[in-house]
């Protein structure tokens, strides 16, 4: 399996997701920098977590249009596992490849901690291993996180169960005092209709060696890897 | 020309630094503030020919790339010279 990480200016989760595929998994895995326009034959995309061009404007509003893009759009829309992890998931809507949009967290505070996320669907190539309902431990580092759509857009993503991840207590509970940024139904990770484009604010490639706190992220490379995308 | 573009969320959407300049404005003791939206001002300046030509151009890149319609909605004031701006 080939995993791309594509690198923007200002990205500063690369190195992570590139470690966990690599060395953590033993996968091969280039960097793909965003002036690029070839994805060089990856199996997987990664849109990593970071600050893309400083974040000036908005989150992911300039590296949308970076060169790259045109070549991750046709991936995803030939059904090719794409996941954009927090900075990559705020790209991936502002591209339009998941809908939505992030506000400034309710509390306007960045936040930079372990979370727990409840996996509600199974049928993604990044959930497959893990099981509906399981709780996972994993970090989050951001200031806009705020989930947001319309309530139509919300109301369909529920619909078509494409809330993957909410924001829960350790039990698993959905309530308020767990959810860290205010995002509407404790939303912290969608998919695509085809559900093969998840985004996500928590980090699961931070959370792949227990000597970083967790390794719940674990299951979400091993569900891409043994899936055989 | 210049075109003034003033982004704003919109009025659907909970705007937290609003509320919190909203919340540091009353400990102030401004009571009487109601509420606070925060925006984003950006004034371009534009090298086109004509007015319309500017009009298009100012609405295009508010419209791709300074605002999000999905959270934002935009404003523009054109304004052919730029001398009111230098008094």
């Amino acid at each position: 399996m080939k995993f791309a990480v594509v690198v923007f200016p200002g990205s500063n989760c690369d190195h992570d997701a590139y470690h966990a595929a690599k060395h953590v998994f033993g996968q091969e895995c280039e960097f793909v920098w965003h002036k690029d326009t070839s994805l060089g034959g990856a199996d997987v995309v990664i849109l990593p977590g970071g600050f893309s061009y400083g974040d000036y404007l908005r989150t992911g509003a300039i590296a949308r249009f970076s060169p790259i893009m045109t070549a991750v759009r046709e991936f995803a829309e030939a059904g090719k596992p794409v996941i954009g992890i927090c900075n990559g998931f705020q790209i991936l809507m502002e591209c339009g490849l998941l809908p939505g949009a992030m506000l400034r967290n309710r509390d306007v505070q960045f936040h930079c901690e372990h979370v727990n996320i409840r996996v509600e669907q199974t049928d993604t190539p990044f959930t497959r291993r893990a099981a509906t309902g399981q709780v996972l431990r994993v970090p989050i580092a951001h200031g806009e996180g705020n989930f947001y759509a319309a309530p139509e857009v919300i109301a369909a993503l529920e619909d078509q169960r494409r809330v993957i991840f909410r924001y829960v207590t350790p039990h698993g509970e959905v309530v308020d005092a767990a959810n860290p940024n205010g995002s509407v139904h404790n939303i912290a990770g969608i998919c695509n209709e085809g559900r093969n484009v998840v985004g996500l604010m928590p980090h699961p490639e931070r959370a792949v060696e227990l000597v970083t706190g967790s390794a719940d992220g674990r299951v979400m490379f091993e569900s891409v890897i043994q899936n055989g995308f | 020309m210049k075109a003034r573009v003033f982004v704003t969320l919109k009025p659907s959407v909970f705007d937290p630094q609003g509320r919190t300049v909203l919340e540091a404005l009353h400990s102030l003791g401004h009571a009487k503030v109601g509420d606070v939206r925060q925006g984003k001002y950006f004034e371009l300046d534009l090298n086109v020919e004509s007015a319309a030509e500017g009009e298009a151009l100012a609405n295009e890149v508010s419209r791709a790339v300074l605002a999000n319609p999905v959270i934002e909605s935009f404003r523009l004031e054109l304004a052919p010279e730029a001398k009111a701006d230098r008094s």
